[in-house]
């Protein structure tokens, strides 16, 4: 066991559980994946899951009682127990299955933030958040008449904690990413948590970046709320998780009503059931949850360390790579040391604009994200209109790395710039 | 499977190269008016000014964006200059329904579509042709109507009619 923890990841072996990795072609050519912070790619242990559960035990959960019905109810709370284990939480009801972190931070707003700030409560966010962590905050500001302030950054991307006390002053709520999906920044999330809790904030953690790549411990964390995908951690669409503490689900109102969320239900009105059902109302993403229950049990499988470790050497790698054979026509945002950030790499390109770019990419089958990545207040900090944006993942190696760089060479033979 | 010869054709990077009517006029007696692409983060300014006959008298454009929006809205400048409001409004309409009668559809604009049909048919693409290519690249249409859709947005603050 020991030999297998600690030595790294052969990503040209572990492409092989990827079907999509080595069974599609674009253009004639492999695909050369760079774009796992929008969305991984499954292992054919999650779409197996998948499958066996819709050919064997396909039911509704947590309503009959006939065999398959319990076998459905079984494995779904068993996927909530791997995901309390994954992250280390001390309780499984405190696992919250959503939607995506999209939804997981609109429960928070939605349902904590609704019941506990008033008007004039301020809400202390940071410049490379990502949309799902600043819209639902407007939304709730707006209607509440909340005070939004906002952490700036530093010449290499990293938050600019100079002026923090000053900002958590009087703070009600400190809302923050623990890895940019732009710029890759780490955050230093229990500094970050220990401070809003010093002023008496709640601390919540969008983790949507940090939980596939990174070993996840909330509780030592220290955080309120974590909020994270399944489908950016080798899971499939459609489930999130929210994290939350106990003792503040409890107090929380329900965020949606229906089904499943409720104990009983007369014509006066209800009462909730207990969590995490009193957040998940109507029927769940079933496949989904054994899905993610599979992607976790691969994550583990090849040790979310070693995981860590490769996407170091990755993002080392890059870094090293494009900068050299590029030198002055390339930016590549953020950190420049790897083990301060993930291996995404946000890039402008001599002057060719990220849709330009992506275009030629694409005709060699490598494929990034081009745009803003839902983080416009970061562009306008960056002072672009978007960028081209390779995200790597446990499964990308050199030659998905020499690729990228052999298609910005052609990029710019093209234009002729 | 479409090329990227398809999609960027030479006119369309000698425009981009070489943007025409690059820049800003005086507001007032200029109009100013701003179109986002949400998708890629493309912004584009127009500013527009109208003569007393209700003609483009003249046009600028600033902003950022891809090689299809920036080639595309330059064009579209060069197209436009000196021409009436009427006579901008059928050409964009007949090159809104070049890139793609669906988007058309999509926007209501699809009422009496058929008597436009007739009408467009008159009317001269030119060098905006070039933009046909596009049409296969179903992403970036948007990229390719933002200058247009934002033109169409100018005039009516303009009080063009």
């Amino acid at each position: 066991m020991a030999m297998t923890t600690t030595s790294p990841l052969d990503a040209a072996v572990l492409k092989k559980d990827f079907p999509l990795l080595v069974g599609v072609e674009s253009h004639g050519t492999p695909i050369v994946y760079l774009d796992s912070a929008a969305t991984s790619q499954k292992p054919r242990v999650v779409l197996d899951a998948m499958e066996t559960y819709y050919e064997t035990i396909n039911a509704n959960v947590h309503r009959g009682v006939y065999e398959i019905a319990e076998e459905a109810t079984n494995q779904m709370e068993a996927a909530r127990e791997k995901v309390r284990r994954f992250i280390n939480a001390p309780l499984t009801a405190e696992v919250v299955f959503t939607k995506n972190a999209t939804e997981s931070l609109n429960l928070v707003v939605g349902s904590w933030g609704r019941a506990n700030l008033r008007e004039g409560d301020i809400v202390v966010l940071t410049h490379m958040e990502h949309h799902a962590n600043i819209v639902p905050w407007q939304m709730l500001a707006a209607e509440k008449g909340l005070e939004l302030r906002w952490i700036p950054l530093d010449a290499d991307g990293h938050l600019d904690l100079t002026d923090l006390d000053a900002l958590l002053d009087r703070a009600k709520v400190l809302a923050f990413t623990a890895m940019s999906n732009v710029l890759g920044t780490l955050t230093p999330v229990r500094r970050l948590t220990d401070a809003a809790h010093a002023v008496g904030a709640v601390a919540v953690v969008d983790a949507c970046q940090y939980v596939p790549h990174v070993p996840t411990d909330v509780a030592a964390m220290g955080a309120d709320f974590v909020a994270f995908s399944g489908h950016k951690m080798c899971g499939p669409t459609g489930v999130g998780v929210l994290w939350g503490r106990a003792e503040l689900l409890d107090a929380m109102p329900p965020f949606l009503g229906g089904g499943e969320m409720i104990r009983d239900v007369r014509l006066e009105g209800f009462t909730c059931n207990d969590l995490p059902w009193k957040f998940e109302a109507g029927t769940p993403p079933i496949a989904e949850t054994i899905g993610l229950g599979a992607a976790i049990d691969y994550l583990q499988g090849l040790g979310m360390d070693r995981v860590r470790a490769h996407e170091i050497d990755m993002a080392g790698y890059a870094l090293r790579v494009l900068n050299e054979r590029f030198g002055d026509r390339i930016s590549i945002y953020g950190p420049t040391v790897p083990e301060e950030r993930g291996a995404v790499l946000a890039f402008s390109f001599d002057d060719l604009h990220p849709h330009d770019i992506s275009q030629v990419l694409d005709q060699h089958g490598v494929c990034v994200r081009a745009g803003h990545h839902c983080a416009k207040p970061l562009m306008r900090v960056l002072g672009v209109g978007a960028t081209a944006r390779a995200s790597l993942y446990l499964y990308n190696d050199e030659r998905d790395v020499d690729a990228l760089a052999d298609a910005l060479t052609a990029a710019a033979d093209f234009f002729e710039l | 499977m479409p090329g990227l010869e398809d999609l960027y054709r030479e006119i369309i990077l000698d425009h981009y190269r070489n943007p025409r009517n690059r820049g800003e006029l005086d507001v007032p007696p200029a109009t100013r008016t701003e179109g986002y692409n949400p998708l890629c983060g493309d912004e584009i300014v127009i500013f527009l000014d109208l003569d007393a006959d209700g003609r483009i008298s003249d046009i600028r454009i600033s902003g950022q964006g891809c090689s299809i929006s920036q080639s595309s809205a330059s064009m579209m400048s060069a197209a436009v200059k000196g021409h009436t409001v009427d006579e901008v409004r059928d050409l964009t309409k007949a090159f809104k329904a070049m890139m793609s009668i669906h988007e058309s559809s999509l926007e209501g604009e699809a009422d009496g579509a058929e008597d436009d049909a007739a009408a467009l048919a008159d009317v001269k693409l030119g060098d905006l042709e070039a933009l046909r290519g596009v049409v296969k690249f179903p992403v970036r249409i948007k990229c390719a109507t933002l200058a247009w859709n934002t033109l169409a947005q100018g005039l009516n603050e303009a009080g063009g009619s």
